[in-house]
Parts: structure tokens; C-alpha cells; sequence
């Protein structure tokens, strides 16, 4: 188990160079640079520029410029923003626990709904419930986030008046952060209805994070169980007698489950693309819309730093769905 | 004793308790966070609104609602005749706010008021570098640098800054954002401390709101500050809450989930108009949207093909469709609203069969260009693809073939001012501070390569700019721009498309909101009623 641990954590250390490289790449790429962006409309004289330019270092070449860059991460400086001019690290750690809060419920509602409706489409395959959840999981998948969150937005909080618009809690509530969890920040508080407040806070922006992992999670459920229906071992636990549940949930579902951990963790990436667009819909103060800004306004620190956390921090996540799948199968150990 | 104290102690919280439970509160819906609070290393109207207009004061103000100057921190100021000396006497008695993390021990002073401006201005100044990267760029791109050359501590409440060259908007600049006084003694603090980055994180001022929390891209609060030298507020707690999308600060308006809102999506403006409980006011925008041609690039060097071109666009067409009437037609490089602006200049009218002959006249045959389409929504021009579209239809009937191109924003503005760029480019401009140089500027020479994208240099409109700027009375430089104007529109650098109208909507309770002709969204003034 160490050994597959050491070899997971090795293949770790390029790509994180080659996202480093990437990222920094990337930014350098997009047209417009951010010293135009921070002079605005009023536009900036070629002099002052170049002095600009000079100041910030950007007309050294790539390669000193990379260099540096990753020599000051390794110190674990993720460098200043540009625009704000606070430490990117630090606007990270202020911001990620709002998109990891939000991330966790919107997971939690796909894998409560996906897999229970992956698994009754597969037992009942081919019935209306199994065209209907798998006709819902495609459109869920096709949504466009935006248009699908301002729907929401609309119907529930505008026409309805049951959840709120946006944000994380209703205004009238003031404390400072502890952990900048607001379910529990709000706990802690001890303020009287402000638990209930972040809860319907979080409803909606769940509800659309969670849309396009449901769908694919569900998706993913059915296909893998109909694999594992048809198999040998199955017809016979049914021709022993056992009980359809048995069946289904002893003999299949744990068989089935190790595509469905694979494809749970694998949206951890499709959750913080998704957060980009919700977090901006609804207001929310997480690392999405913190990214949107920067890439906008061109922070070439933010952006790259930026990316950098949170490959890492999906590398780390699926590091440990690696090792959960070795725990579920021992075979992938023995390999 | 003892018992009195804590009696005390009780009275105290009980009247904090019944205050907060009776505290009046306004939430505004702001577009976006801001980047620091320090007033004046920015340059975005969300950064000035949240720190230079809510905890700020300045010298000099502006009037609400207008563009004209009113004593602020300086109750009264004398120009020299030669115009390079202007002496200010500052109000006596100005408190800086008093917070958890500041107590001021003396009122604003000279120092006060040298040191805000030293910092953004002298190297030396070790306040100057206090942020990485920071290139104060309004005071440089407002020509202060240039403009001063010293400022005099006269006494504790008289300052002098002396000029190099006459500025006559020089007061006005003092009103904007960037001139915002701050406090020497909270620097000189943090210095001790060597905590300098909580200047623009905790900022202290003299101005209606004093600063309480910020939750980074969420909310700011600020409260009321008692010792505000204009008369504590109405507004007991003032919420920004930063909503990015227009359409989803229309539905928090809606929901009674803020109180005002700022920037409104055009196609939001008539469902907002219908709901009973809002209100929404508006005001001509003191901006101008329009097209440049490169005067330097054949066949743009011509009048003659430029008035044609001119004249071959419906400008009416494009205020119905893109500005939704939100707008008006712009003749003018200035708007309506602003003095000096010359009301007998008639438009060049919309004749395509004249416009057709014009250009057959100049030798012009079988002309290709290019239309530049801005990437982004602004108030002068909320959708410069559709805008093209629509001159590029009107082109294409007096015989022009038009390509439309655009490119990512920073990108777009960097092409467009290249010397050889081909066609005509889309932009436009909100006014800084009311004076009508600050719109006339964009076409003088100086402005070649920065915001002069007509790349035009004409020696007759050159030498009205500088007359109006060495000018003090105000009837002598109306006449000058008035001028200037006249020749604009015989040279037509510009197609002026549209000034176009801000809205501002907000809850019926919301009374003493005074829509700002510059942009800022100011509160000091305002109130909420029951």
C-alpha cells in the first residue's frame, strides 16, 4: 500500500511543474496585459508603460520570469495580487472555505440523488422511471449554468419569494468569521435564525453546482450497474434466492461502485469549473469568481497561483479517491 | 461605586441594544468589490464609490448632483492673479474617525492634506511604494506630477499649493476621488507598527461613513460616523452587498434584499419601472459615445469623406435599437448637460443620397474599411456590435463595404491606437470632473497614442485647448470651447453616436438619493423612511 502511495505521490511532482508551466503560459497567452487593464479607459502614456512594465518585471524574459515564479511557490510565497495588492495566498484562504462549503453540499445532493436514481434506472431498465431520470440526467448535463441558476433565481426567489436572491446569509446577521464555514460560523454565532438563513442561502447555488454532477453521477450508476447485473455471479446470488435487495445492494452495487468513486471524484474538477459560474450568478465570495476577476483584469499573479491551488488541490482529492479505490479493490493494489 | 458603574454599564447597553434594534439601515447592490479602500491608488468608480465618497472628504466637493465645486475640508481658498497659487484655509475642527483600531489624538491638519498628496507624488515619500505595483495612476493621468511644484504648510489650517503652469480645472480635480484627504498620524501609526498594507484594508477618513467590516467579494459595512464634520448621517448602518450580475441585483431590488441598486441591464429597466414598491430615476449621462476615424489614413485624412460617412449613418436608428431610447443623439464632443456646450452647432443630417455624391466627389470608389466593435457594455454604449451592425447596413447603402472587427478590451485599445490602424474605431468617455477639457482633451494633440484615437491634430482646435486651459473666467472660456466645438464639427474627426441615460432604481422609501452627473454613487444625504 506505501509502495502505491509513493508511486501515486511521484507521478504528482511533474504534473505539478507542468501545470505551474501551464498556467503560466496560459495567462501570457490571453491577449491584453495587466497594466493596460489597471490604467482603464483613461489609458496610459508609453512612458510611463514602460516604467510600469520595468517596475513589475514583465519585460524580462519568460524564462527568468518562470524561474522566479516557481522558485518563490516552492518558499510557498504564491506572490501580490496586482489589483488588490494582498497576497494571492492569502485571498485564498479567506475565500476557498465559501466554494468548498458550497462544493461539499452540491456533492452531497449529487451522490443523495445520483446513485439512488443510477441504480433504480438500472433495476428498472427500459421503464418510464428509467427514460424519464435518464432523459432529466441529459438535460441536467446540457444546462448552461448561468441561464439555468438565473431560472432558478427567478421562479423560486423572485415569483415564490422562498429562497433568498443571493449571497451567503441574510444581512441583518454580523460576525466575524471563525472557520469561514458559514453553516457552522453561523452555529458558533449563537444568533438566532441565522443558521436557518445560511442553510436557505446555500439552496439554490447547490441546486445548480450540483445539476451537471447528478446527472452524470446517475448516469454513471445506471451504466455500471447494468454491467454488473448481467454478470455471472448475480444470476446465480438470485438463483440462490436471496432477496432482490440483497442482491442488488450486496452483490452489484459494491461491484458496480468503483466506476461511480472514480467518476465522484473525478468532479471535484467539474465542480470548481461550475463554481466559476455559480459563484458569479449568486454572489457568492469563493475562489470562482475571485478567478473570473483576475482572469478579467488580467492578474497574471492571481491567475497563475491561482490555478496552481486548486490543481493542487484536485491532485489531492483524487490521490485519495486512489487510494479509497485500493482500499475497495484490492487487485488495483496487487497491480 | 461599584453599583453606579455598573448601572452605568447597563443604561449603556441598553440603549447600544435599542439603538441597534431601531438602527435604519440602507442596502445598496454594488457591481463589484472593490479593490482596496484606499481612496486614491485606483482608478474603478466601485472603488471610489466604496472608500473616497463614503470615508473620505475631500478639499473641495462637489455639489450633489452637479458639477460645480463646494468648500469641503476648506471652508474658503484664494487664487493668486498669475493662477499658480492657490491658498486654502481648511475647517477648523475636523475629527478623523475614531475605530477599534485607530483613535485619533489631534483634528485634520496641513500635514494631513501635504501628506496625501506627497505620497502619491514624491518617491521619496515612503508611502509612495506602500503597495507593490502601485502606480497612482489618476493623480499621474490627471498631469499632477507636472502641475505641482510644491505644497506649503502656511500654518496648522492654511495650505498652499503652488503650481507649475495655470490649471483651471485644478479646483475640480481637488474634488475628485484621488484628491481625498487622509490621516498623517493613522500612517504614522502603522508605521510604528509596520503594518502599512492596513492603510487601504482598515482605512480612516473625515467622510459620512466610517468603516466597520469587509467580507472579501461579499458585503462591506460601514456606519455612521458621529463626528462628521457635514452633520451626522440619517443612515444608521450602510450595507454594500457586491452583486456582480445586473440581472441578479434587479431580483435583490425586487425581493427587498437591498434597498438601491446601480447599473441596471437595459432590458431590465421597464419590469423594474412597473413594480409598485421601486422607483426609478434617471439622468442624462454626462458621457459621450462615438466613432473615430484615422484622420492620418487615406481616405479618413479628407472632411469631406468623413462628413459623408458622417452623414450616411441614422443615428436615430441606432438610440431606438441599441440605447432602447435610452439616449439621445450626441452632435457635440461634449453632452448637453455640460456648460459651454454650443447649442446653435447643427448636426450633420442623415442624407445617404448626399453622402453617396459627397464621396463620388472625393474621388472614393468601391471603399472597404473596417468598423471596430468594442468588446464590452458601457454606459455610453451598451452594445457596440449591434451599433456596427447598424452602421455597417447604413454604409453598405451609400456604396462602403464595412468588416466588422474586436478584439479582448486591452487588446482592443492598444490596436486602436496604432498609427496605421484602418477604419473607424468605437469608443467613447464619462466625465471625470465636469469640466469640458476633460472631454475636449481626448482630441489634443498630447492625447495621440493615449486616448486620442482619431489620431487628429489640428492646430486650430490645439490652440483653443490651450487657451481654455490658461483661462480663469469662465464666461471667456465658454466662448473658447464654444469655439473649439464649431471646429470639431467642421473637421468631424468623430461620428458622435449617443449620450446615453443612467438609471438608478430603488425602493420608494429610499428619499434624498441625488443621481451624481460624474457617475459616484454617493450617500451621505440620504435617508429611508417607514
Amino acid at each position: 500500500m506505501l509502495r502505491y502511495l509513493l508511486h501515486k505521490l511521484a507521478l504528482i511532482i511533474p504534473t505539478v511543474f507542468g501545470i505551474s508551466l501551464a498556467a503560466f503560459a496560459f495567462v501570457r497567452l490571453l491577449p491584453g496585459d495587466p497594466i493596460l487593464a489597471l490604467a482603464g479607459e483613461r489609458g496610459v502614456s508609453p512612458e510611463r508603460y514602460a516604467q510600469l512594465i520595468e517596475q513589475f518585471g514583465y519585460n524580462r524574459p519568460y524564462v527568468i520570469q518562470y524561474l522566479e515564479y516557481i522558485g518563490r511557490v516552492l518558499t510557498g510565497d504564491f506572490g501580490i495580487s496586482i489589483a488588490t495588492k494582498r497576497p494571492v495566498f492569502g485571498e485564498f484562504q479567506a475565500l476557498f472555505p465559501a466554494t468548498l462549503e458550497l462544493a461539499t453540499i452540491a456533492l452531497i445532493i449529487a451522490v443523495l440523488i445520483g446513485i439512488p436514481a443510477g441504480i433504480f434506472a438500472a433495476v428498472k431498465r427500459g421503464s418510464w422511471f428509467d427514460q424519464a431520470t435518464m432523459g432529466v440526467a441529459l438535460t441536467g448535463y446540457s444546462m448552461p449554468i448561468f441561464w439555468w441558476g438565473l431560472l432558478l433565481i427567478i421562479f423560486f426567489s423572485g415569483y415564490l419569494g422562498w429562497t433568498p436572491v443571493s449571497g451567503r446569509i441574510g444581512l441583518q446577521y454580523f460576525f466575524r468569521p471563525t472557520t469561514g464555514f458559514m453553516l457552522i460560523d453561523s452555529l458558533i454565532s449563537g444568533k438566532s435564525g441565522a443558521f436557518r438563513s445560511a442553510a436557505s442561502h446555500l439552496i439554490l447555488p447547490a441546486i445548480v453546482l450540483a445539476t451537471i454532477p447528478l446527472a452524470v453521477i446517475a448516469r454513471q450508476t445506471r451504466s455500471a450497474m447494468l454491467e454488473v447485473l448481467g454478470e455471472d455471479y448475480v444470476r446465480t446470488a438470485r438463483a440462490k434466492g436471496l432477496a432482490p435487495r440483497r442482491v442488488i445492494g450486496l452483490h452489484a452495487f459494491r461491484n458496480a461502485l468503483i466506476p461511480v468513486v472514480t467518476t465522484i471524484g473525478l468532479q471535484v474538477g467539474t465542480l470548481m469549473a461550475g463554481a466559476i459560474l455559480t459563484e458569479t450568478i449568486f454572489s457568492w465570495p469563493g475562489i470562482g469568481k475571485w478567478m473570473i476577476d483576475a482572469i478579467g483584469k488580467r492578474d497574471y499573479v492571481v491567475v497563475q497561483s491561482g490555478l496552481l491551488i486548486i490543481a493542487l488541490i484536485v491532485m489531492a482529492v483524487n490521490l485519495i479517491v486512489d487510494v479509497l479505490y485500493a482500499v475497495i479493490n484490492p487487485r488495483i493494489r496487487a497491480q | 461605586m461599584k453599583k453606579k458603574l455598573t448601572f452605568a454599564a447597563a443604561l449603556l447597553a441598553a440603549s447600544v441594544l435599542g439603538g441597534m434594534a431601531n438602527a435604519k439601515q440602507l442596502v445598496y447592490c454594488s457591481e463589484a468589490s472593490p479593490a482596496g479602500f484606499d481612496p486614491s491608488p485606483w482608478s474603478g468608480g466601485n472603488d471610489f464609490d466604496a472608500s473616497a465618497r463614503t470615508i473620505y472628504s475631500r478639499l473641495v466637493e462637489f455639489e450633489h448632483g452637479k458639477t460645480t465645486i463646494s468648500p469641503g475640508l476648506a471652508e474658503s481658498w484664494t487664487v493668486s492673479d498669475d493662477g499658480l497659487e492657490y491658498t486654502f484655509k481648511l475647517r477648523p475642527g475636523v475629527k478623523f474617525q475614531t475605530t477599534d483600531y485607530f483613535t485619533p489624538t489631534r483634528d485634520l491638519n496641513a500635514d494631513d492634506v501635504i501628506f496625501s498628496f506627497e505620497r502619491q507624488w514624491k518617491k521619496e515619500n515612503p508611502w509612495f511604494s506602500y503597495l507593490e505595483g502601485t502606480g497612482w495612476e489618476y493623480f499621474t493621468g490627471m498631469g499632477f506630477p507636472d502641475l505641482l511644484k510644491e505644497i506649503v504648510k502656511v500654518d496648522d489650517l492654511t495650505v498652499k499649493f503652488v503650481l507649475n503652469k495655470p490649471e483651471v480645472a485644478f479646483l475640480p480635480d481637488l474634488g475628485m476621488d484621488f484628491s481625498s484627504i487622509v490621516s498623517k498620524e493613522y500612517a504614522e501609526q502603522l508605521d510604528k507598527a509596520g503594518t502599512r498594507q492596513q492603510f487601504t484594508q482598515k482605512p480612516i477618513g473625515t467622510g459620512p461613513y466610517q468603516f466597520v467590516d469587509y467580507q472579501v467579494d461579499a458585503v462591506i459595512r460601514y456606519a455612521a460616523w458621529d463626528g462628521y464634520y457635514g452633520g451626522r448621517q440619517k443612515i444608521d448602518d450602510l450595507i454594500f452587498a457586491i452583486t456582480p450580475d445586473p440581472a441578479v441585483r434587479a431580483q435583490k431590488l425586487k425581493a427587498g434584499e437591498c434597498d438601491i441598486m446601480s447599473y441596471p441591464a437595459p432590458a431590465d429597466i421597464a419590469g423594474l419601472q412597473a413594480d409598485t414598491n421601486l422607483k426609478v430615476d434617471e439622468q442624462e449621462g454626462l458621457n459621450i459615445g462615438y466613432l473615430a476615424y484615422n484622420t492620418t489614413q487615406p481616405p479618413f485624412d479628407k472632411v469631406e469623406v468623413r462628413k459623408a460617412l458622417n452623414m450616411a449613418v441614422n443615428k436615430k436608428a441606432i438610440i431606438d435599437a441599441v440605447y432602447q431610447g435610452a439616449g439621445q443623439v450626441a452632435i457635440n464632443p461634449i453632452p448637453p448637460t455640460m456648460w459651454s456646450y454650443n447649442k446653435d452647432i447643427k448636426d450633420d443630417p442623415y442624407d445617404p443620397e448626399a453622402a453617396k455624391k459627397m464621396l463620388a466627389e472625393a474621388g472614393v470608389k468601391d471603399l472597404s474599411m473596417k468598423i471596430w466593435a468594442m468588446p464590452v457594455s458601457r454606459p455610453y454604449n451598451p452594445n457596440a456590435q449591434r451599433v456596427a451592425e447598424l452602421i455597417q447596413a447604413d454604409y453598405a447603402a451609400v456604396g462602403v463595404k464595412a468588416e466588422i472587427v474586436s478584439y479582448e478590451w486591452t487588446e482592443y485599445r492598444t490596436r486602436g491606437k496604432a498609427k496605421d490602424r484602418d477604419g473607424a474605431f468605437q469608443l467613447g468617455w464619462t466625465g471625470d470632473n465636469g469640466d469640458p477639457d476633460n472631454f475636449l482633451f481626448l482630441l489634443g494633440c498630447d492625447a495621440i497614442g493615449q486616448s486620442n484615437y482619431a489620431i487628429w491634430c489640428n492646430k486650430e482646435f490645439e490652440d483653443l485647448l490651450k487657451k481654455g486651459k490658461a483661462t480663469t473666467d469662465v464666461a471667456e472660456r465658454t466662448k473658447i470651447y464654444e469655439e473649439a466645438q464649431v471646429v470639431f464639427k467642421r473637421e468631424a474627426p468623430w461620428l458622435t453616436i449617443a449620450h446615453s441615460k443612467v438609471f438608478m432604481p430603488m425602493n420608494k422609501k429610499v428619499v434624498g438619493f441625488v443621481m451624481d452627473p460624474l457617475g459616484i454613487h454617493r450617500f451621505d444625504g440620504v435617508d429611508v423612511t417607514e
